[in-house]
């Protein structure tokens, strides 16, 4: 065994492993000291660098969160439910937005919970399946201090998600018009410069639509859902810079991928 | 812990959150997957899990326990090299080979899902998580398209130098 080993097997005294959803929650407790570890596209590269060195970590592959049931009309979408299973799934409006996702080796890895978990990277923004949660009007279950509460996706990323453990998601599911729109370059690494998704009604009542790629997690543009104007999509949000784009040009592109995004809607 | 690695079972003592690759080349010698970013950019450390083509530097060894694992040892010999491998060889597709393993596991796993002639769109797709810094990617596509049409069966193919002669550069050659 040479050093990579030799260094994990120091740095991280205990790893949990648990068999339930509810043993998960359990140990979770309130989150203090105890680092989740999902499909570790993000979180495994900063532990074997080192960058990362987890006291205690839940790894939550046993915990039989990687199922997508229905109940009723509502969609449930566990936490380990991979990004690659999403892409194949039956929602073709989440498929298509899974599929932007990284390449096929990494979505086979990458979860859901993992995806509205991450903080943003230094180069890029992450987190894209955001946007199109918002959209559909989604709800995130999460426990930690102060126990269970369920919430929408707007809500969880705009709050301080360190602190809790995502169980589940889940969204209604009925006849829908869709759009979405994204900039990127044509390659598996590239993340979104910018993202506009855009869900309503089949008559085209409830408009909901979100932006993702732009800011440090997706935001739902509340101005353009009353306005329906793609020009209001900058009172919802302020563009930031990173490696993948400026904040000028993300400015100056949004209006129009939201206008896209809309298009789409409208003639679909 | 344990893995099949290549056919054979092993007894992994590794900590559970050591990635897959590190488990590979350092538990196990086996180095055909390569080191390159140990971050998910590049793809040349690309085994096939269970048959479905993952990065083993994103995944922790505990996360795919009793799993089998095929690394590019577990592809073809030297001797005997497989369908994508003869091809790649055909058709200039590899240099200095650093990024070889994990193309030609992907391109494996992908001519195997299809079961017949792949697409240039398809391994567009399936390859695009993989860097090479010395092809260009054409000779690469062009092998993997060969490969799955069935073109090249074998090194067999290929011609042989006589021994002490020199070798004998395949037709379209570009040297
Ligand atoms: C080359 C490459 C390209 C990528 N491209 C994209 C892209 O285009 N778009 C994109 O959105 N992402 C991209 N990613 C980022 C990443 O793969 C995805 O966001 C993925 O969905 C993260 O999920 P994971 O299960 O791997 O997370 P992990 O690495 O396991 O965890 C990420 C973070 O979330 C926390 N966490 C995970 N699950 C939970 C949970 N259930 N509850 C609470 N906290 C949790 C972890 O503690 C950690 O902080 C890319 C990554 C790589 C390496
Ligand atoms: S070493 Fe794993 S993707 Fe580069
Ligand atoms: S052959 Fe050198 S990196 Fe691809």
């Amino acid at each position: 065994m040479r050093a990579t080993a030799l260094m994990i097997q120091r740095m991280t005294l205990d790893v949990l492993f648990p068999a339930s959803a509810d043993e998960a929650a359990t140990l979770y407790g309130d989150g203090e000291g105890i680092t989740v570890f999902a499909g570790g596209t993000i979180i495994l590269p900063e532990i074997a660098a080192g960058r990362l060195v987890p006291e205690r970590a839940l790894m939550l592959h046993k915990s039989g969160l990687d199922e997508i049931r229905t109940d009723g009309d509502r969609v449930l979408i566990g936490a380990m439910v991979t990004v690659a299973a999403l892409a194949e799934g039956d929602d073709p409006f989440l498929a298509g937005a899974a599929s932007q996702v990284a390449d096929g080796e990494i979505r086979r890895n990458a979860t859901v919970g993992g995806n509205i978990c991450s903080p943003p990277g230094d180069d890029a923004q992450r987190g894209d399946l955001g946007g199109a949660l918002i959209a559909l009007g989604a709800r995130v279950r999460s426990t930690g201090a102060g126990g269970e509460r369920t919430e929408p996706v707007e809500d969880f990323l705009a709050g301080d998600r360190a602190g809790r453990l995502v169980l589940e998601l889940e969204y209604d599911g009925f006849e829908r018009r869709t759009g979405a729109h994204s900039l990127r370059r044509r390659h598996a690494h590239s993340y979104a410069i910018a993202g506009a998704v855009a869900c309503s009604r089949a008559d085209g009542s409830d408009l909901r639509v979100a932006v993702t790629g732009v800011g440090p997690t997706a935001v739902r543009c509340r101005s353009v859902e009353q306005s329906r104007d793609p020009a209001d999509v900058l009172k919802d949000v302020q563009p930031v810079d990173d490696a993948v784009a400026t904040a000028a040009y993300r400015t100056a592109v949004l209006p129009t991928v939201v206008r896209e995004a809309l298009d789409h809607l409208e003639h679909a | 812990m344990n893995l099949i690695v290549n056919g054979s079972e092993v007894e992994i003592v590794s900590p559970p959150l050591t990635p897959l690759l590190h488990v590979l080349r350092d538990e196990l010698d086996i180095t055909g997957p390569k080191a390159g970013c140990q971050q998910g950019g590049c793809g040349t450390c690309t085994v096939l899990i269970d048959g479905e083509p993952r990065r083993s530097c994103l995944t922790a060894v505990a996360a795919v326990d009793g799993a089998s694992i095929t690394t590019i040892e577990g592809v073809g010999q030297a001797e005997e090299l497989s369908a994508v491998q003869a091809a790649f060889y055909k058709h200039y597709a590899a240099q200095c080979g650093f990024c070889t393993p994990g193309m030609v596991l992907a391109a494996t796993a992908l001519i195997e899902r299809k079961g017949g002639p792949v697409e240039r769109d398809e391994v567009l797709e399936a390859l695009g998580g993989h860097y090479c810094r010395c092809t260009g990617y054409v000779k690469i596509i062009d092998a993997v398209m060969a490969a799955s049409r069935g073109e090249v069966d074998s090194v067999d193919d290929l011609p042989v130098p006589e021994p002490g002669q020199p070798e004998v550069l395949p037709k379209g050659s570009p040297a």
